[in-house]
């Protein structure tokens, strides 16, 4: 009896979901299903295996065998890399996401060569306002700037298609960052064939052990989509809110009381 | 008394109140206020060392407790770190007329590399809080340069930083050179940054792995008292 063909998912950072989307929708075939954690992760790598962790067994109970991992080191400091060791999977290599699309041999040079330089991808382009400016509180604290990029002497875009409009915020960004601004199209780099073998993987049903899952299913299924839409999942828990309101709280308290003993009648922050 | 809408007015509040309102004014990054708060204390005839440990370093380390515990993010520790600079500069001077010495010494950098320094500069700033004279080398130090300082300041301990996956590995650099040269039991080794963790300083045979700044400081002082005894008991 024929076994059926193992599903495929691709598990990648939200910041590489439209490329992996391209990238498979060139391919032309429907048996691997990209799944996306939160680019705001970029800001928190902290993060970063814990979600992995939490995805990687979403997607094995949901009986995927054959696991793809995009996400490079992210600066988890290799705890990422420890994560998937346990679940017996393997991600591109890579320190960055730079690296990858740079092609990681290039880009460690480069970084070696010269290290103050601060690298954005398309996506970090497209949402430099978001994650950039109001992720680091530029937006609200622009006298950090200089604490933040102070050491940074160019910027360079590292493009994945050719857009001229890509191209023109890239260098507002810049502008904003007060950095010489370079841009170098590097196309999807060592990503497009981290996807390819993924679509090979579910085509041919066998396992490329440099990259795949080494854990057994708890069933075969068909795979889902190819469409390049990231299945989004909510951000991390916040549980922590309750700690803040409380400190809140406490500092009404005392203020109040201040008020209450009359020696003042405003309160500040 | 202050009329709704007025201003606090910082000199009407209690010692008590007023460190409270620094700490506090210290977590939401307030500067200016930092250092007025600083100078009546000042002059309510408080002890500059005082106004350091109960107001500034003890509020810093509620913003490192509540940073560590996901309330308050990196924006906001920038904002209190450049407040506390600013009445540790008006405490600086007077601590250094005071002719206290320093409970030990610091060389602190960047690796090689990389120029990441905010994390450093956190640190070098709570330990001069702490009272640890700090000689920061800045970024992007390569073994040389760490040499070269440890020769000239003779520091107990040794800081080193990285931000990157990627530079991380250029502190086993510095420490092999230092058990090299037959010189590594000379420093207490501190590691610290981003992608670190405790399995990786072991590793590489730092002495520790601090997670921030609050912990470096921590740890500094475990490990000098450790070291002040056993060349105690060995004397």
């Amino acid at each position: 009896m024929t076994e059926p063909t193992p599903s495929v998912a691709i598990l990648a950072c939200g910041a590489l979901a439209r490329e992996i989307g391209a990238l498979l929708a060139q391919s032309g075939l429907a048996q691997v299903e990209l799944v996306c954690a939160p680019a705001i992760l970029h800001n928190r790598p902290e993060r970063i295996p814990a979600v992995v962790d939490a995805k990687l067994a979403e997607l094995r109970a949901r009986g995927f065998r054959r696991i793809f991992v995009a996400y490079a080191d992210c600066g988890t400091g290799g705890e990422l890399d420890r994560v998937l060791e346990r679940h017996g999977v393997e991600r591109i290599r890579g320190p960055h996401c730079y690296a990858f699309y740079r092609g990681v041999e290039a880009f460690l040079a480069e970084a070696e060569r010269d290290p103050a330089t601060f690298y954005l991808t398309d996506y970090l382009v497209r949402h430099f306002d978001s994650l950039i400016v109001r992720g680091l509180g530029l937006d609200r604290h622009p006298e950090l700037l200089p604490v933040y990029f102070g050491n940074y002497q160019r910027l360079v875009h590292l493009a994945q298609v050719d857009d001229a409009e890509l191209l023109d915020m890239g260098r507002r960004a810049a502008q904003f960052l007060g950095l010489r601004h370079e841009y170098r199209w590097v196309g999807y780099g060592e990503l497009a064939a981290f996807v390819e073998r993924a679509v090979r993987s579910s085509a041919d049903g066998r396992t490329d052990h440099r990259l795949l899952a080494g854990h057994s299913g708890t069933g075969d299924r068909a795979g889902g989509t190819a469409d390049g839409s990231p299945r989004a999942r909510p951000a991390i828990p916040r549980s922590h809110r309750s700690r803040r309101d409380a400190r809140a709280a406490h500092r009404n308290r005392r203020l109040s009381r201040r008020v209450a003993k009359g020696d003042t009648g405003s309160v500040r922050g | 008394m202050s009329q709704q809408g007025e201003e606090l007015d910082l000199r009407e509040l209690d010692d008590e109140e007023l460190v409270k309102q620094i700490q506090d004014d210290l977590y939401d990054g307030l500067k200016d206020e930092v250092e007025e708060g600083v100078r009546i204390l000042l002059e309510r005839g408080w002890q500059p060392y005082r106004v350091l440990t109960e107001a500034l370093v003890e509020g810093m380390r509620i913003v490192g407790v509540d940073f560590r515990d996901g309330i308050l993010f990196v924006p906001e520790v920038l904002l209190a770190a450049n407040a506390m600079k600013g009445g540790m500069a008006i405490l600086r001077p007077l601590l250094a007329e005071t002719g206290a010495p320093p409970i030990g010494k610091m060389v602190i950098g960047t690796v090689k590399g990389d120029i990441h320094d905010i994390g450093k500069n956190l640190v070098a700033m709570m330990m001069e809080g702490a009272g640890f004279e700090v000689i920061d080398l800045g970024i992007n130090c390569d073994v040389d340069k760490f040499l070269a300082a440890l020769e000239q300041h003779r520091p107990q301990i040794l800081g080193m930083s990285a931000l990157l996956t990627t530079t991380m590995p250029y502190m086993k650099v510095v420490i092999d050179t230092l058990v090299e040269r037959g010189i590594r039991d000379d420093y207490i080794v501190l590691v610290g940054g981003a992608p670190l963790n405790e399995a990786f300083a072991e590793a590489i045979g730092a002495d520790a792995y601090c997670r921030d700044a609050a912990v470096a400081v921590e740890t500094a002082k475990a490990l000098m008292a450790k070291r002040h005894n056993r060349l105690a008991a060995g004397a």
